[in-house]
């Protein structure tokens, strides 16, 4: 039979484009950075603080909506969360191009397979794919291309939300509560740390989520917390077994108003 | 050096064809239909795993007759030609035109330059944003395409089942009337209909749906919606 395609013969969208398709992959063919030019990141958006933690019914997710081109603000509006599937979200954080990159073939990988194969992808499949895709960037890490995300779902044969983060050699690695990344990921984590406790309901995973961004937006001049004067607030996602669901900006802002009056004090 | 006996390209053709047909007309037929709401697609197959209809992109399915491992090889470059597609350009760029006319293309070559020709037959659907833009391509065995309106039958002892579907379709059908009336076509095309009645699968392209439109109906769903619009006609 003569394929309109190449000879690849598998359900991976990903290895589809490495085996055929390789012109099509994002960042194949990286000029040397010359040793101390260092300007480039200052010239891209980078996407900072995301995180996310295990409650009662699954997972809630949450970033930021600041990207930064060095010490200034290149988007107020980005997101950096993005649904891989019906039932889990991939958070990016590092330089945005690669990370929007990754994110989508991330999402057509999981579409590719489900089609061809007729079912989707168990949770942890999925995040062993992902680990594939940040492996594969790694020539570009080391040149400062950093991508870095996490990756949360609701795994339907396990019945619960499962949270797995990932460093730039690809490395995996699954997380039993809770974790953040990205530049105010320090300071988030250590709001989660304190406050997590097992169990927690739906509004009070959502109000933590908050709370530590809040606190890695105070500390951290890359994240931004809830702007209410503009109306801005941080994306929020919550997966449990009926799927993934935006949290409304009617909720965020109420929880921000009572989080930052508790600031003003 | 034996020179190969002189056979004319007609009776080649004749032969390919004919030995395609065969192997298509064995199989069970595929009934494609427009109602008000989108596009379903209706096959009988016992088997639950080894599908005929498929989703393919956001608005487009397939359906394939014949022989399993050729249309499901089909129906794997359909994927993975619409999912390249709308990676390089965008999700709107992928179009069910230029994926029949590949097919077209494959399935034609095939016909015409291998000893074997495919023994399959496809049909690649479209639910359109309103009911005018539906699309329904028809490929062939020797990859002659062509398109319909309102309902296709692929496989099988179609002829008859077209005849039943031109006396018995009208347009605007809810999907319940259109999944009884397609399994009233089916049924059509055998001489003495079965005792037991074989599974079915049913795969529908539903407007109402965000983002991708497919949705595979489970059997007893699809059972149900018969039962409903059954009553109905009954009542009338």
């Amino acid at each position: 039979m003569p394929l309109w395609s190449g000879s690849y013969e598998g359900s991976s969208f990903f290895d589809l484009l490495r085996h055929d398709f390789p012109h099509m992959l994002p960042l194949q063919h990286l000029p040397q950075i010359p040793a101390g030019e260092s300007r480039l990141l200052e010239a891209v958006p980078c996407a900072t603080t995301i995180l996310a933690l295990r409650f009662a019914e699954g997972v809630v997710m949450a970033g930021d909506r600041q990207a930064t081109e060095g010490f200034e603000v290149s988007s107020r509006r980005i997101e950096k969360l993005y649904n891989a599937d019906s039932h889990s979200v991939v958070a990016m954080a590092g330089v945005a191009g690669p990370c929007l990159d990754m994110a989508k073939l991330f999402q057509i990988e999981m579409e590719h397979y489900e089609k061809i194969e007729g079912a989707p992808l168990a949770l942890e499949g999925k995040a062993n794919r992902l680990a594939q895709m940040v492996k594969q960037n790694l020539p570009a890490a080391f040149q400062g291309l950093v991508v870095v995300p996490i990756f949360a779902g609701y795994d339907v044969h396990a019945e619960q939300g499962r949270i797995f983060k990932y460093d730039v050699t690809g490395g995996r690695y699954e997380e039993r509560e809770f974790y953040a990344t990205g530049s105010g990921g320090k300071e988030a984590r250590s709001t989660l740390r304190k406050l997590y406790k097992d169990g927690l309901s739906r509004t009070e995973a959502i109000a933590l989520a908050l709370e530590a961004l809040v606190d890695a937006a105070d500390m951290d001049v890359g994240t931004s917390g809830p702007d209410l004067a503009r109306g801005i607030y941080p994306l929020v996602k919550v997966v449990t077994l009926d799927g993934t669901a935006d949290v409304n900006d009617e909720e965020l802002c109420a929880v921000s108003e009572r989080l930052l009056s508790v600031v003003k004090g | 050096m034996a020179v190969p006996f002189y056979v004319s390209p007609d009776q080649i053709m004749q032969d390919k064809a004919e030995y395609a047909r065969k192997g298509i007309a064995k199989g069970k037929s595929i009934v494609a239909m427009e109602y008000a709401g989108g596009l379903l697609l209706m096959a009988e197959n016992p088997s639950v795993s080894l599908n005929k209809i498929s989703e393919i992109y956001d608005r487009i399915a397939f359906a394939g007759v014949g022989k399993y491992s050729e249309f499901e090889n089909l129906r794997k470059i359909g994927i993975r030609y619409a999912d390249i597609t709308g990676y390089a350009s965008s999700r709107r760029d992928v179009t069910t035109k230029s994926l029949a006319k590949t097919y077209s293309d494959i399935i034609g070559t095939v016909f015409t330059r291998d000893p074997k020709p495919l023994e399959v037959e496809i049909l690649v659907v479209e639910v359109g944003e309103e009911e005018a833009a539906n699309q329904m391509y028809h490929v062939s065995f020797d990859g002659s395409i062509s398109d319909r309106q309102q309902f296709s039958v692929i496989g099988g002892h179609s002829d008859r089942i077209v005849a039943y579907l031109q006396d018995h379709y009208a347009a605007n059908l809810s999907l319940s009337e259109a999944l009884l009336l397609s399994h009233r076509g089916v049924m059509a095309g055998y001489e003495r209909p079965p005792e037991e009645a074989s599974a079915l699968e049913v795969g529908i392209l539903d407007r109402e749906r965000v983002g991708r439109k497919f949705y595979r109906m489970p059997p007893a769903e699809v059972a149900e919606a018969m039962a409903v619009a059954g009553d109905e006609v009954e009542a009338l």
